[in-house]
C-alpha cells in the first residue's frame, strides 16, 4: 500500500543484516537469488542476481539453421513453450514473407491460449503454495496434466513441444483431439470457480495479498513491467488486442485490467485471463476452419511424407531444407506477442544466408524482475515471497 | 505476400512521428532511416542518442514512453562494428519504433539511457556483459549473465560457438 515509505536513505551498516534468498530456496520458482538487506523485518534493499541459468541460447541461434532454432526455443521459457515458438516463428514468417493457412493460425491461436492456460495454473498453484494455501497447488496441476495430454497428443511432447513450424505447423492434429479439447473446455470454467473458492475470498489469502507489493503504473511503465503485472497497476494493454497477430482478431475477448497495483490485483488479473484465455479456445473449436496447415512454400516447408515417396521434386526440397536450410532474404524483424507473463519479443537479423545472423529475445520476466525491488523495498521480508509469486517469473526466461 | 521493397527515403517517412520529432528537433543528428516489412528504424548519432530518447519519451502527440528492449548487433569484421538497438513502444498510441547506434569497435562506448527509463538497467548491463559495449553513467555496470570474473563477450561474432576459447 501507499502508506509505506519506500526506503530512501542509506542504509545504516550497523544495524541491518544481508541476507541470501536463494538460488536454491523453494519459493524463487528456480534458481533466482536475491541479495537482501533486512532491518529487523524490514527489506532495505533488494538486489536481484541472475545468470545461474544462462545457457547462452543466444549464441547458440546464430549457427543453427532457422529451422533447427524452434526446439530451442521452447527451452527459453519452459513453462509456454508453445508462445515462444510462435513468436519466433512469427518473426521469420515476417522476414520471408510467408502467409500462413487460416487452419494453421487458428489452431496457433488455440494452443497459445491453452499454453497459457498452463503456465497460468503452474504460477497459481506455486504462488498459492508459497502464501500456504496447499490444496489450490493440487487442484492446478489436476488440470495442468489434463492440458500436457493434449500437448502430447497432439505433438508428442509434454513440454518441449516444438509443435510450430516455419510456415505452419509440424503435424496435423490427430484424430479425435478435438473432442478432447472440447471436453476439457467445457469442464474448465467450472474448475476456476474451484480456484477462486479456494483463494477469492479467503480472508488468510486476502490478508497476504491485498495492499502488498504495491506497483504505481508510472513505475511499472518506468521499470517495463508488462503483461499482468503492468495490468495489475491499471495500465490497459495487450498485444493479442492492441497488435493482432496470428488472426487474433479474429476473436471476441476482454482484457482484465485491475487499478489496485497490489499482489491480489495481479491474482485477479490472472485468473480472469484463465477464463477469457478458455473462451478463446471455445471460439477457435467453433470456428475452426478446414484446409491445409502447412504453408505453401515448398522451399522453407517440409514436404509430406507420402509426397516424398512419389515425387522427385519433394525428395529434392526434403534433402535441401535438411542439409542447406533456406535462405532468409536480408533484414531484420521485431515481432512482440502476448505471452502469458507479458510481451515477449523476438529481434531476428537476417544477412540472408541460412542461418540467423542475430536472435536476441526480449523475455517478459527479465523486465518483469526489475520491479521486483521497487515492490518490497520498505515492506516486510515474508512479503517478498508474494511479490516474487505475483510477477511470475520464469528463469528459464530470464537468463536464456 | 511477397515483401515490399524497403524505403529508406526520409522524405517519404517524415509523417511517422518518431522522425519527424527527431527531424524537428536536429536533423543532422538523424543519420539514416528505413521503412522495412512495416516496420521503422531510424540510425542516430551516437553522441545523441540520451537526447534523442528523452525527446521521444516526452513528445506531446505520441509519447514513446515504454522501452521495450535493449540490445546489439556485432557486424565483425566491418567497420563500425557494434549497432547498439533500441526498440521504443508507445502505449497511447501503440506505435514501435527502432532506433540504432553504429559503434566503432575499438571505442564501443555509448551514453546510458537508464536516467530515461530504469527498465534499461538490465539491459545495459546485459549488452555490455556479451558484447562488451561500455555505457557510460550506467549506476551498475557489471557483468549479469557471466561470472564476474568471466574473460571475454561471448556474444562477440569473434567469440567461438564450441570449442576452447
Amino acid at each position: 500500500m501507499a502508506q509505506f515509505p519506500l526506503a530512501t536513505a542509506e542504509p545504516d551498516q550497523d544495524s541491518t543484516l544481508v541476507l541470501n534468498m536463494g538460488p536454491q530456496h523453494p519459493s524463487t520458482h528456480g534458481v533466482l537469488r536475491l541479495i537482501l538487506e533486512i532491518d529487523g523485518e524490514t527489506v532495505v534493499r533488494l538486489r536481484p542476481e541472475i545468470g545461474y541459468l544462462h545457457t547462452g541460447i543466444e549464441k547458440t541461434c546464430e549457427a543453427k539453421f532457422y529451422q533447427q532454432v524452434v526446439p530451442l526455443t521452447d527451452r527459453i521459457d519452459y513453462l509456454c513453450p508453445m508462445t515462444n515458438n510462435l513468436c519466433y516463428c512469427l518473426a521469420v514468417e515476417k522476414l520471408l514473407g510467408l502467409e500462413i493457412p487460416p487452419k494453421a493460425q487458428w489452431m496457433r491461436v488455440m494452443m497459445n491460449e491453452l499454453t497459457r492456460i498452463n503456465s497460468h495454473l503452474v504460477w497459481l498453484g506455486t504462488h498459492a503454495m508459497d502464501i500456504g494455501a496447499f490444496t489450490v497447488f493440487l487442484y492446478c496441476f489436476r488440470e495442468r496434466e489434463d492440458i500436457l495430454r493434449l500437448f502430447e497428443m497432439v505433438s508428442g511432447q509434454r513440454m518441449m513441444t516444438s509443435y510450430f513450424r516455419i510456415g505452419g505447423l509440424a503435424l496435423e492434429p490427430p484424430l479425435g483431439f478435438f473432442e478432447k479439447v472440447k471436453k476439457f473446455a467445457d469442464r474448465f470454467p467450472g474448475n476456476v470457480d474451484e480456484y477462486e473458492n479456494l483463494l477469492t475470498g479467503n480472508p488468510i489469502f486476502m490478508m497476504r495479498t491485498k495492499g502488498v507489493a504495491y506497483l504505481s503504473p508510472e513505475d511499472a511503465i518506468a521499470l517495463g513491467a508488462s503483461g499482468p503485472t503492468l495490468r495489475g497497476s491499471g495500465i490497459d494493454i495487450d498485444l493479442r488486442r492492441d497488435a493482432p497477430y496470428s488472426g487474433y482478431e479474429n476473436f471476441k475477448f476482454n482484457v482484465p485490467v485491475r487499478n489496485e497495483g497490489d499482489v491480489f490485483a495481479r491474482y485477479l488479473c490472472r485468473v480472469q485471463e484463465l477464463r477469457e484465455s478458455i473462451g478463446m479456445v471455445q471460439q477457435a473449436l467453433a470456428g475452426m476452419p478446414e484446409g491445409p496447415v502447412k504453408a505453401d512454400a515448398p522451399k522453407v516447408v517440409l514436404p509430406d511424407r507420402e509426397k516424398m515417396k512419389t515425387q522427385m521434386e519433394a525428395l529434392i526440397y526434403h534433402f535441401k531444407i535438411i542439409t542447406e536450410g533456406f535462405a532468409v532474404p536480408a533484414g531484420e524483424v521485431y515481432q512482440a506477442i502476448e505471452s502469458p507473463r507479458g510481451e515477449m519479443g523476438y529481434y531476428v537479423v537476417s544477412d540472408g544466408t541460412a542461418k540467423p545472423y542475430r536472435v536476441h529475445m526480449r523475455a517478459p520476466s527479465y523486465a518483469n524482475l526489475q520491479t521486483l525491488s521497487r515492490m518490497c523495498e520498505g515492506q516486510l521480508i515474508a512479503d517478498v515471497i508474494a511479490a516474487i509469486g505475483s510477477i511470475d517469473v520464469i528463469l528459464g526466461d530470464i537468463d536464456r | 505476400m511477397p515483401i515490399a521493397p524497403a524505403i529508406t527515403d526520409i522524405e517519404q517517412l517524415k509523417s511517422h512521428p518518431a522522425l519527424a520529432r527527431l527531424l524537428e528537433w536536429n536533423a543532422p543528428m538523424v543519420q539514416a532511416a528505413k521503412f522495412d516489412r512495416e516496420e521503422l528504424t531510424i540510425w542516430i548519432e551516437k553522441e545523441a542518442i540520451r537526447e534523442a530518447c528523452a525527446l521521444l519519451r516526452d513528445s506531446a502527440d505520441c509519447p514513446f514512453n515504454y522501452f521495450c528492449d535493449l540490445t546489439a548487433v556485432d557486424w565483425y569484421p566491418s567497420e563500425p562494428r557494434f549497432e547498439v538497438v533500441y526498440h521504443l513502444l508507445s502505449i497511447a498510441k501503440k506505435e514501435r519504433v527502432r532506433l540504432k547506434v553504429r559503434l566503432d569497435g575499438s571505442s564501443a562506448a555509448i551514453e546510458s539511457v537508464t536516467s530515461i527509463w530504469p527498465s534499461a538497467n538490465f539491459y545495459e548491463r546485459e549488452v555490455f556483459d556479451l558484447f562488451g559495449v561500455r555505457f557510460t553513467g550506467h549506476p551498475n555496470l557489471k557483468r549479469i549473465m557471466m561470472p564476474d570474473d568471466w574473460e571475454g563477450h561471448p556474444l562477440r561474432k569473434d567469440y567461438p560457438v564450441e570449442g576452447y576459447r
